[in-house]
């Protein structure tokens, strides 16, 4: 049988330089799905926009073909003039690309740009194509197609907007379906559900689909083919169950090996001792005004509602939950960037039975010293460091700031931080925007431990790194913690991340806390459908262990379709209770 | 190829897990901002070349009056309205250097107009650093030496003589200095007011934000030109020019900030968004020091590139009211006065070439675009 998609030998460059996709081959037949994996600079992301030739202007394809042959004859992709090419985009191969915000315009209601498709392959009149698109976006999972075919993108969510743009892929009917890392910008339980759909899919339409991602657990729970690429060429390929079975070469077994999953625990921990505190949430809440247009009444919405947070000295407490749950804003409350509304109060234990400061109420000498011994490392490394400071300057700032040492000694202490976060301090005279996204995480991490601080807030510092960085900036901070006497508030969506590094885990759904306990205890035990459905969601790089659809499905809708003894009433919680020492769930008891 | 049953395939080539994590990742990145920018602004060949030109312009401001052959103001009573002359090296097929031909004026009463004749038999060949009329070399040494003089008993009008036998080209020379500083004091007054105003409503936010952007609604609904007439009206007449001429740019200046202070508050408001921005608040920076360490650097090259697209503005602007006769007035020159004296329609017909002064208006303008189109292309060279 001849295959749906092949690409033979497929080398790419930039200008004079070496090319980044070097002699790439393999094939994908219909109805099967392959899957392009590698981490950023891999080549796979370029590979896959040859096909349909959209690559950035300055890339060439050297050599190399690829051959197209669904039931309408062969052609040969790369040879095709481009009038032609644009009638097989959209049409016969269409695409999904990662930031589901971008790639849909804001101007044009969801309905036009999806009917587009078929008004331009089709020819189809008005009325006939919004039926089509009506019924594809009921296919497409959508309760109420009509109210989506009226909305603008900006009204949905991002996994809505996922769906609609699948809907746009898929309207046409194509025989190959190409999704550039379609879940990467999503949550894990969003992204599980849109996994479903484009599985769904395909096993009802026979298309192929070829999936480029770095997530081996995607890759687990999607492909039947798999194709690891590296520095632009192919490592290993074969069949999923072969290769992530058996990995054989080096580099495929690092990613594995870097690879996060949650644990599975034969016992639950001991409840943890909140003796030794540094940092205290009590009752926090805050709430935001929105001013809609200005003759409406102001409306506010709670950020986040009630939270009590205890971080123990030399201990990282984690706070999991997904965009918009009110994590970061508990973060920069946390560090006096926020005033919480009254009646709540953060409270900072500089040293053991010390009397604790009032963050939000300091005086000017005590805040000096509260942000000497807080520091915070942000989730983007490429806007966290300043363009046009060199990387000394960045790093001798904040002594600069408290004016601590002379040149001399900033200079030694940076270069000390830079060997501590396992760079050379060759570093110190060069500009941030040479240098890789984990290593400007590092550097970020150093910056806030130049003042020596005491507790570390760190703000997803890992969701923008690849797998196997992210297992690096793991290790790393779980060296320093202990080496130099840290504790840590972390920040992430992932409870997968979490489960290496924190002794306890709180979770968030809509600026409250639904669950509280050592991860062991949470993994073991995890009593809030929330909390299910995002151990659930988590993709294993394990064929034999897919995810489980009805469990995500249950949890991680409104907290209005949670079951009876956990549902909220509008605003209205039920209220945190301890079922066993050191767990808490929010439940009516 | 090492295919194996099941179309398995394992890389052959012996893979090592070195990656040196020191070690840039893109070396070509690690460099100031500015050399950056220069690498991209290199490209743009428009914007260079005029970038070159305009560096060349303001360098031979200085010393205009030394290349000048004339002082703006000598008049020539027997040369009214000459037309430009010509420079040439050959005469009869042998090589004399650079030399004029004499011109006689001539009344012609029957059409009342000047009409000169050229007496091509005897060429004169040009003095060079000769003494003429005395200057202030960059305004403050006096010189009496020029680079090029008339030889005696001719004239050297390059670009021909207006109405009281003046010299067009060293004129423009001379316009020059006024015409192109308006624009240079102008947008420092602009630059300092917008970045003020726009820095604190951007970093502020609020009241005080709600009251500049009001303030700028106010001053952008002004009609511009009557504003104008109306602050140059009220310049006393018995000012020196001098005073008049600073006055002026003063205007232009302040009435050119409301559009710098709101793009300074649009790129604080986004800068205030970045991370880097954040970690210093965080560390306990202080507004002024978070805003002279990490937002001006990032963000001066923009104010820059627009600061050079609106510096053609207010040389147009100067150039109007001056040729309304409400700006800079005799006995100083600039572009815009001399083509006040070419507001007669009549006399342009016959004496086209005194509305030359139009020619550097237009290039100097057109330059200015170009270039700070080309800095305004290169000013992110983080993008490739």
């Amino acid at each position: 049988m001849t295959p749906l998609l092949e690409i033979d030998a497929l080398t790419i460059g930039f200008g004079n330089a070496d090319p980044v996709v070097r002699d790439v081959s393999f094939s994908l037949q219909a109805g099967e799905t392959l899957a392009l994996v590698g981490e950023s600079g891999s080549g796979k992301t370029l590979t896959c926009r040859s096909i349909l030739r959209i690559l950035p202007e300055a890339a060439q394809i050297r050599s190399g073909q690829i051959i197209y042959d669904d039931a309408k004859g062969a052609i040969d992709l790369l040879g095709m003039p481009e009038p032609a090419l644009r009638k097989i985009r959209g049409n016969r191969i269409s695409m999904i690309f990662q930031e589901p915000m971008r790639s849909l315009s804001p101007l044009h209601r969801l309905g036009d740009q999806v009917a587009e498709v078929l008004r331009i392959h089709r020819s189809m009149g008005r009325s006939e194509a919004k039926r089509m698109v009506l019924q594809e976006f009921e296919h497409v999972g959508f309760s109420d197609a009509e109210r989506v075919w009226r909305s603008y993108p900006f009204e949905l969510s991002g996994g809505m907007r996922q769906r609609a743009m699948i809907a746009m892929a898929m309207v046409a009917k194509p025989d190959l379906l190409i999704a550039d890392e379609p879940t990467t910008a999503l949550d894990v339980t969003t992204q599980a559900q849109v996994l479903a759909l484009i599985n769904k899919l395909q096993s009802e339409t026979g298309m192929g689909v070829l999936l480029v991602t770095h997530d081996l657990g995607v890759v687990a729970n999607m492909a039947q083919q798999v194709v690891v690429m590296n520095k632009g060429r192919i490592m290993e390929s074969g069949q999923a169950a072969d290769v992530l079975g058996d990995p054989r070469h080096g580099y495929t077994r690092k990613l594995f090996a870097a690879a996060t999953s949650i644990p599975k625990v034969a016992t639950p921990a001991r409840a943890p001792a909140h003796e030794n505190l540094i940092m205290e949430l009590r009752n926090v809440s805050k709430t935001f005004t929105l001013r809609t247009t200005g003759w409406r009444e102001l409306t506010t919405v709670f950020a986040c509602k009630d939270v009590n947070l205890q971080v123990e000295r030399g201990k990282t407490l984690a706070l999991v939950g997904e965009s918009g749950s009110g994590k970061t804003t508990c973060a920069r409350l946390a560090l006096g960037a926020e005033t919480p509304d009254n009646g709540g109060e953060v409270l900072f234990y500089p040293e053991p039975n010390a009397p604790p400061l009032p963050v939000h109420n300091l005086t000017g000498r005590q805040r000096t010293s509260f942000q000497r011994q807080a520091q915070m490392v942000f989730q983007d490394p490429y806007s966290s460091l300043s363009p046009r400071m060199r990387i000394g300057d960045t790093l001798t700032e904040p002594l600069d700031i408290h004016n601590i040492g002379t040149r001399a000694e900033r200079r030694d202490k940076a270069a000390e931080m830079l060997e501590l976060v396992g760079l050379s301090p060759d570093m110190l005279t060069r500009y941030p925007h040479a240098f890789s996204g984990g290593q400007r995480q590092r550097l970020s991490i150093a910056r806030a431990l130049t003042l020596n601080p005491k507790l570390l807030i760190c703000d997803e510092p890992t969701s923008a790194l690849d797998v196997s960085v992210q297992h690096q900036i793991l290790t790393l901070l779980e060296e320093i913690r202990s080496r130099a006497g840290l504790s840590y508030l972390f920040i992430s969506h992932d409870l997968a991340v979490v489960a290496r590094i924190a002794d306890e885990v709180a979770v968030m759904r809509q600026g409250v806390i639904v669950e509280q306990a050592p991860p062991s205890t949470l993994f073991y035990n995890p009593r809030h459908p929330y909390t299910k459905a995002l151990i659930a969601a988590q993709p294993e790089p394990d064929i034999s262990r897919p995810i489980n659809l009805d469990q995500v499905a249950q949890g991680a809708g409104a907290p209005s379709s949670w079951p009876e003894m956990f549902r909220f009433e509008g605003t209205s919680v039920p209220a945190l209770h301890e079922i066993e020492p050191g767990h808490k769930v929010r439940c009516h008891v | 190829m090492s295919i194996q049953p099941s179309n398995r395939f394992v890389d052959p080539t012996p893979w090592v897990d070195d990656a040196d994590i020191s070690s840039p990742e893109r070396a070509d990145m690690d460099a100031p901002a500015w050399r950056l920018m220069w690498h991209k602004f290199r490209r743009h060949k428009l914007a260079l070349i005029s970038g070159i030109f305009l560096l060349c312009c303001y360098l031979i401001l200085p010393i205009a009056g030394f290349i000048a052959p004339y002082t703006p103001n000598e008049r020539s009573a027997d040369y009214l309205y000459a037309p430009p002359q010509s420079i040439n090296l050959w005469h009869e097929g042998e090589f004399i250097g650079p030399y004029v031909y004499p011109i006689t004026a001539k009344a012609d009463l029957e059409n009342f107009r000047w009409t000169y004749t050229t007496d091509e038999t005897r060429p004169l060949p040009l003095k060079f650093f000769c003494k003429g009329g005395t200057y202030n070399l960059f305004g403050l040494f006096p010189s009496d030496t020029h680079l090029v003089c008339a030889p005696e008993g001719a004239s050297v009008f390059l670009w021909g003589s207006d109405r009281l036998g003046r010299d067009m080209f060293s004129r423009i020379l001379y316009g020059a200095q006024l015409s192109l500083t308006v624009g240079l004091i102008g947008i420092s007054v602009s630059f300092v007011l917008g970045i003020t105003f726009g820095a604190i409503a951007g970093y502020l936010g609020g009241t005080p934000d709600w009251i500049i952007n009001r303030m700028i609604e106010i001053l952008r609904s002004i009609p511009e030109l009557p504003l104008w007439l109306a602050l140059s009206a009220a310049v006393p007449s018995n000012w020196g020019p001098v005073a008049v001429f600073f006055i002026i740019s003063v205007i232009l200046g302040i009435l050119d900030w409301p559009g710098l202070a709101r793009s300074v508050r649009a790129k604080f408001l986004s800068l205030r968004e970045e991370e880097y921005v954040r970690a210093a608040e965080m560390m306990g920076a202080k507004p002024s020091r978070v805003i002279r360490r990490h937002m001006l650097p990032n963000f001066m090259s923009h104010l820059i590139a627009s600061a050079t697209l609106s510096i053609p503005a207010m040389i147009l602007g100067e150039t109007a009211l001056s040729y309304l006769g409400l700006g800079l007035r005799a006995p100083a020159v600039s572009w815009g006065v001399m083509l006040n004296d070419a507001q007669n329609l009549a006399s342009i017909e016959i004496y086209w070439w005194t509305s030359i002064p139009m020619l550097p208006i237009i290039v100097v303008v057109l330059a200015f675009n170009f270039l700070g189109d080309g800095l305004r292309a290169s000013l992110d060279p983080y993008k490739s």
